[in-house]
């Protein structure tokens, strides 16, 4: 019921001739423009569909004319950086850190790739740059727990620390306080002795807390609580804590130990990269 | 007449829905960007960390605000258009109106609770899905039936745009939410689909929960808005027919481009990307026809504040609805997928185009259904516009930026082979910019917030002229 088609003055058009509420439509043709380029990408879609992988059948699909495939395109990207990287890693891989460290263009690319796996995998815990937060050692600081030479390093990246790893590094303090092996008032003596190994508080008499200290402690953490690297035991007479290094955090962990674990990392990267994050982790300030 | 010919009691109610819930997405967005740049301000609570509180965004945006202005508009425009009040009685539009705002709030609250189905943009679990799809068809069978009772001998274009919104909407919440619960008591669902065929069955509706909701749906608005504001006629009903079938028909395939590089066959991805790029044009006739329509009027925009944000609202359209064909492209799309470039393009069409297009039908609205000459302020509602304006540009431009340089970071590599850039490295270089987002969005609330008070300022006015809607909405030359 085209009622009645009018001109409009200012496009020289014809209404369609129908109304609602007022509204009207003119009774413009398609642009020609909108038409070809509509058309044009039309033409598009039909030529990237012979080109490339798209229409699917019942047990595959065709697969383009150019014979593309993601899978294959992605894998030799992979492959082509592979090859950037053993032009170095492989040399990095065979020699030992002796060797590599006289050499200024393997230590550069191990800085590089130690200093972007670190960033990707380590830092989280160990904080940018090795800093280090409250659990996690500060690797930038030199207080190590199992030691700060290359190797050393190298073998707990690898293998890890309590990380269930058959080589991992194992160390366990008893539960002085859960346990009942000190009573509560002794584990507050000894509490006022390990704090006196850094200052932590001075002036008192801790004559009790260091027989305690003696007989339970010095074991593992050496009588001037010097630490001893072999069994894992922090260097307690120093100012760079694990935990921290107050009264609550002291006593808390004679308690119940808190230990942390660290991942076996050779099960994700490979041994090229765990030696230059070692020489990485090594340059950060506490490299022995 | 013993009532009014239309039902304009449910288009108020969905008005001032649709302004309430647009202040708290705002609020929302601001806070999480706020979360963003600066992540103390999750203030160590579950229920405002940034997991929980993105889909409370999200939905109070899309769902909460664009939905409750779609279902105003097109109440108000069905009814005037067909000369018809709505079918099924007050009280089916009643239950529409309050069975919709019930699935808003019990969403949100879900979401804050920590229930989800991990299902981006249809996070709510089962049951209220089940709910949503009662309310749903019931708005149908109102939109439907005032179209079957209608006094006009055709169906006006805009009505043919929220009929496809409703109807796909239908289907797409029905086929993305098959679920089964692990019991009638529990909340948790398991999706039917699993892997990949759950990922393209959720990108095939959340591609179109684009197309559909936020595309066909503000399209039936602009063609009723637009136009009326600008009281001039549709420029092309020929476009109008061809850019909305081939809308349709084309949206629907393009879902797999969101799944570009990942474990979707090849095939897939190719039939996502092409259907995306045919796309363009038939998303560009509709800003062809909004824009054309103001042939002889475009003065109005100095005088009309709602037209200007309508048209630049279509401006916005025509920009993202050619940036996201731009995007599909696959090589494209291996640079910004997963970067900040998607966020921005997200709101460069959320801000841009559907607030900006319901801001002009509201303005318009407002005055009409309250009975009132005109706004309270024009001012106001100009700063409104410049202040929001601005706040877009803000956003997207900032996002431009720090999405590019995350995707140019993350692909980086150094003369050894290795990467240049950790992730940390590319989060710390974009504070910057989430920071110029904060702002952005804002300046876009600061303006939402003009707006509230100029509407409220509008009814509360004393005078209580009729707006009569001008006659002779074409310059007629001879018979």
């Amino acid at each position: 019921m085209p009622t009645k088609i009018e001109k409009d003055i200012v496009t020289g058009r014809d209404t369609t001739g129908h109304e609602w509420d007022g509204l009207k439509e003119l009774n413009t043709p398609l642009p020609k423009w909108w038409v070809y380029v509509l058309y044009a990408t039309i033409v598009w879609a039909a030529v990237w569909f012979v080109l490339y992988p798209s229409v699917p059948g019942i047990t595959g699909y065709f697969p383009g004319v150019l014979g593309y495939s993601q899978r294959t395109a992605v894998m030799d990207d992979v492959r082509a950086v592979a090859a950037q990287r053993a032009v170095t890693m492989d040399r990095i891989k065979a020699l030992s850190f002796a060797d590599i460290r006289k050499d200024p263009q393997l230590m550069a690319a191990a800085g590089t790739a130690g200093r972007i796996a670190f960033a990707n995998n380590c830092q989280p815990c160990h904080g940018a740059g090795g800093g280090g937060q409250t659990g996690y050692p500060a690797l930038a600081a030199g207080a190590w727990i199992w030691g700060g030479s290359l190797n050393e390093i190298y073998q707990t990246i690898t293998y890890g620390i309590r990380s269930g790893d058959a080589k991992a590094r194992e160390g366990q303090m008893p539960r002085f306080g859960v346990d009942g092996i000190l009573k509560p008032a002794e584990v507050q003596q000894v509490a006022d002795y390990v704090m006196t190994l850094y200052g932590g508080q001075p002036g008192k008499d801790v004559s009790a807390g260091k027989k305690l200290f003696a007989d339970n402690c010095a074991l593992c953490h050496g009588e001037a609580g010097q630490g001893d690297r072999e069994k894992g035991a922090p260097r307690l007479a120093s100012h760079v804590h694990l935990n921290g290094g107050d009264r609550a955090t002291v006593v808390a962990q004679i308690t119940s130990p808190r230990m942390g674990v660290m991942p076996a990392w050779h099960t994700r990267l490979d041994e090229a990269t765990i030696k230059s994050l070692a020489i990485y982790v090594h340059s950060l300030g506490g490299g022995e | 007449m013993a009532e009014p010919l239309y039902n304009e009691a449910v288009v108020k109610k969905c008005i001032i829905a649709a302004v309430f819930w647009a202040v708290v997405a705002f609020l929302v967005g601001v806070w999480l960007a706020t979360e963003l740049a600066w992540p103390q301000f999750n203030l160590g609570l579950s229920f405002i960390n940034f997991g929980r509180l993105r889909p409370v965004h999200t939905s109070a945006a899309i769902f909460a605000f664009g939905g409750s202005a779609l279902l105003g508009t097109s109440f108000h425009v069905v009814q005037r258009t067909c000369r018809a009040r709505l079918f099924g009685g007050d009280a089916l539009a009643d239950f529409v109106f309050w069975g919709y705002q019930f699935f808003i709030v019990m969403a949100a609250l879900s979401y804050v609770m920590g229930f989800s189905q991990s299902q981006e943009y249809a996070e709510p679990e089962w049951h209220l899905d089940l709910w949503l799809t009662i309310v749903w068809v019931a708005y149908a069978v109102v939109f439907v039936g005032t179209l079957m009772k209608r006094e006009e001998p055709h169906i006006y274009v805009a009505n043919w745009f929220y009929l496809a919104f409703i109807l796909t909407i239908a289907v797409l919440h029905i086929g993305n939410n098959l679920a089964v619960p692990i019991s009638v008591f529990s909340a948790k669902s398991y999706s039917v689909a699993s892997g990949v065929q759950n990922a393209m069955i959720q990108w095939w509706y959340g591609h179109n929960a684009v197309g559909f909701f936020l595309t066909a749906g503000f399209l039936g608005m602009m063609y009723y808005f637009i136009p009326k504001a600008a009281n001039r006629p549709i420029y092309s009903y020929r476009l109008s027919v061809v850019h909305f079938w081939s809308l349709v028909f084309m949206y629907i395939w393009a879902g797999p481009h969101h799944l570009h590089w990942t474990a979707l066959p090849d095939w897939t991805q190719t039939l996502g990307m092409v259907f995306s790029i045919m796309l363009w044009m038939p998303s560009w006739g509709g800003m062809i026809n909004g824009l054309m329509t103001l042939s002889g009027a475009w003065d109005k925009l100095r005088t009309d504040p709602g037209l200007r944000f309508s048209v630049t609202a279509v401006g916005f359209y025509g920009m993202s609805t050619f940036e996201g064909p731009v995007m599909s492209i696959r090589d494209v799309n291996a640079l910004s997928h997963y970067t900040d470039w998607t966020i921005g393009h997200v709101h460069s069409g959320a801000l841009g185009w559907v607030a900006f297009i319901s801001f002009g039908a509201i303005y318009y609205l407002v005055p009409v259904l309250w009975k009132r000459s005109g706004l309270y302020s024009h001012r106001l509602a100009s700063w409104h516009y410049w202040i929001a304006t601005l706040g877009i540009v803000f956003y997207i431009t900032s996002m431009w930026v720090a999405g590019i340089m995350q995707g140019l970071m993350w692909r980086a590599y150094d003369a050894f082979g290795f990467l240049q850039y950790s992730f940390a490295e590319s989060v710390l270089a974009v504070h910057p910019y989430y920071v110029i987002r904060m702002l952005g969005g804002l300046m876009f609330l600061t303006g939402a917030l003009l707006m509230v008070y100029n509407l409220i300022q509008t009814v509360r006015s004393r005078s209580t002229e009729p707006v009569f809607a001008l006659p002779g909405a074409l310059a007629v030359a001879g018979e």
